[in-house]
């Protein structure tokens, strides 16, 4: 047996670990096992809608006036809305959309924070100090009343209010990252690449930015159903997307109207943000539980 | 004296974040749009209102010297004018406070009464099914978009139930057989002060939906932090000590633990203030409450700039002065905290 074979077996042997850790978290918990099947499901809709959905083309905004505000039956299990669109093909279209945007605007949040988050902690000294103030200011404010006040003065729709809601959410990330980038900054392998000459730069990259993966990957799961919240939100209100769009925070504003003589408008793509949202808040609780060293000796 | 360093310094960085807060909406609504004055005005300006507007605004001035102008006239009480209503923003606000106050007295009470108890029992009882239940309650509660949840309770309470009001504050018959005296503009309050128990009773009914709405996140991320606290605290040694010498485990939960739990508590509650706060604008939406928050969209849609703004401003200050009043509070229960 070479000497590399044995230095490298505790490493594969935790990953061994950590995998079997995990696969005993998802299939032992009722509700993780729900999260991870409904996210599948709902990542397979956004990938492969148009080829799932009953009525793709009504899924995209194509009226058919022969079935205006039909209830649920056989043909339109969920219904149809005021200009006669299959619910369902547009809830499954919506998928798509709703994913993508939650995943830019969390990507921006998680860039811009995490990079922050990293220099303050690791720099320190003025720069941390600036960079915190400049965190504790936006953290001050409620970040859907930020988001609003941005979008109102760069104007609705669906590439504004994603913006708006990105810059209303890196902070938490400046925080969460510059807490483990302080108590990094003391440890052995980052004082040994300092003495070694590593700039940096090139220490936060490398030593830094790694090490706060996890802490990130479950704050950021949880946000993406967060995001999807907020996003359905300013839609509701009208800041967010705008019609035609196949968004589920808009259809439910469009079928409001409609309460009640046509229950279905509305309820359905708001049950569809609600699934959604929650199994991304629980795939974030499993994550975490995954992830806690404290979990698995 | 420690105390007294800790109030200063607390009261020193709230400053510091008004201060900041008023520096966003003057970047929001002076540097951002292309030309302030147009958008100050709204749609379709009048050559001559932009001329107006742009004198009295000062916006011919360099900015620096726009910003102590802004930052005057905030402090000297003119938050600038509703284009939509042509009022002072601050009489705006004023009127409308009172209802979502309301609103948001109720509905955080409801939270607290629930959330509290939910999270200490469902520690207690750790893995027990009410503990179940109760975390699958709480993550429910704070995935629901609430401007669907209030939808589905009007589907529910108005339209198959016929239990509860759809919309509104009162029944608008009200007004004419037992009108509300508006004294504190709490309506709650006020037919109870004046004993118009008819009155009181409508008010309340109206209440309940809306409120139970806004309460649904609250609850869910209060029980959740209660419960984590709980367990935190019930693993410490001095519980450990506490129930070795055969103290009930009643008194244990709810004389020691409990006690060591509330600060934490106090904290997710202030926290939960602001999701609450952002919360009431859909709520008052979904159930045409006549408070700040219908106000707000009706602005934000009609671009309304110094309506919006004022709001925003208003609203983050408020925040800002929960989250004071929480801190103080704390620190008032856990004299260790003034000393970090």
């Amino acid at each position: 047996m070479s000497t590399r074979e044995s230095a490298r077996s505790p490493e594969e042997l935790q990953t061994q670990r950590r995998w079997r850790h995990a696969a005993h978290v998802i299939t032992r918990d009722p509700l993780a096992l729900f999260s991870v099947l409904v996210i599948t499901g709902f990542l397979v809709l956004a990938i492969a809608g148009p080829w799932i959905a009953p009525y793709p083309e009504q899924g995209f905004g194509k009226t058919n006036v022969a079935t205006r505000m039909l209830p649920p039956s056989r043909e339109h299990p969920l219904g149809t809305d005021r200009l006669g669109r299959d619910i369902l093909s547009r809830i499954i279209i919506g998928a798509r959309p709703a994913l993508s945007t939650s995943l830019i605007v969390v990507g921006l949040a998680v860039a811009i924070g995490s990079l922050l988050g990293a220099v303050a902690g690791y720099v320190g000294g003025w720069v941390d100090d600036l960079i915190m103030r400049i965190t504790d200011l936006f953290l001050a404010f409620p970040s859907l009343l930020l988001a609003m006040a941005i979008v109102a003065a760069i104007g609705p729709g669906l590439t504004n209010a994603m913006l708006a809601i990105a810059i209303s959410w890196w902070p938490w990330y400046t925080r969460l990252v510059r807490g483990i980038a302080l108590s990094l900054r003391e440890r052995h392998f980052v004082e040994a690449a300092r003495a070694v000459g590593v700039p940096s730069l090139g220490i936060i990259f490398r030593h830094i930015l790694p090490n706060c993966l996890s802490p990130i990957l479950v704050q950021a799961t949880i946000d993406i159903g967060t995001v999807i919240l907020a996003s359905g939100g300013l839609a509701f209100i009208g800041l967010g997307a705008q019609p035609p769009a196949p968004d589920w925070g808009l259809m439910v504003s469009e079928g409001r109207a409609f309460l009640l003589t046509q229950w279905w408008y509305s309820t359905f793509p708001g049950l569809a943000i609600f699934v959604t949202v929650l199994a991304f808040n629980l795939l974030g609780d499993t994550l975490r539980d995954i992830f806690d060293p404290r979990q698995y000796r | 004296m420690r105390k007294a360093a800790f109030v200063l310094r607390r009261l020193g960085m709230s400053l510091f974040v008004l201060l900041g807060l008023s520096l966003i909406t003057f970047t929001l609504a002076r540097v951002i749009p292309s030309d302030p004055a147009a958008a100050y005005i709204g749609p379709h300006p009048r050559p001559e209102q932009v001329e107006m507007v742009r004198e009295r605004l000062g916006l011919n001035r360099p900015l620096p010297v726009q910003y102590l102008i802004y930052m005057r006239d905030l402090l000297r009480g003119d938050w600038g004018e509703s284009i939509s209503t042509k009022r002072p923003v601050l009489r705006e606000i004023g009127d409308r406070v009172c209802a979502s106050l309301e609103l948001l007295a109720v509905g955080m009470s409801l939270a607290v009464l629930i959330g509290v108890p939910l999270g200490v029992f469902s520690a207690r009882f750790q893995g027990s099914p009410f503990d179940v239940v109760v975390r699958t309650l709480s993550i429910a509660g704070v995935s629901m978009p609430a401007f669907w949840l209030g939808l589905v309770l009007q589907l529910v309470f108005f339209r198959w139930l016929h239990l509860l009001p759809l919309t509104g504050r009162f029944a608008t018959e009200l007004r004419f057989t037992h009108p509300i005296r508006p004294l504190t503009g709490f309506f709650l309050l006020d037919t109870a002060i004046t004993g118009n128990w008819v009155a009181f009773k409508d008010v309340a009914w109206h209440i309940v939906l809306p409120a139970f709405t806004l309460a649904a996140y609250p609850i869910g991320l209060i029980a959740r932090m209660t419960r984590g606290t709980m367990l935190e605290v019930l693993a410490q040694d001095y519980i450990r000590t506490a129930r070795a010498y055969g103290i009930s485990e009643r008194f244990v939960v709810y004389g020691y633990a409990l006690k060591n739990a509330i600060g934490p508590t106090l904290t997710v509650i202030g926290l939960t203030l602001a999701y609450a706060l952002t919360g009431t604008f859909f709520i008052e939406i979904v159930f045409n409450w006549p408070g700040l928050g219908l106000f707000t969209v009706h602005s934000l849609l009609s671009v309304d700039y110094p309506a919006v703004m004022g709001i925003t401003l208003f609203a983050a200050a408020g925040y800002v002065g929960i989250n004071l009043a929480v801190d103080l509070l704390q620190a008032w229960i856990d004299p260790r905290i003034s000393l970090r």
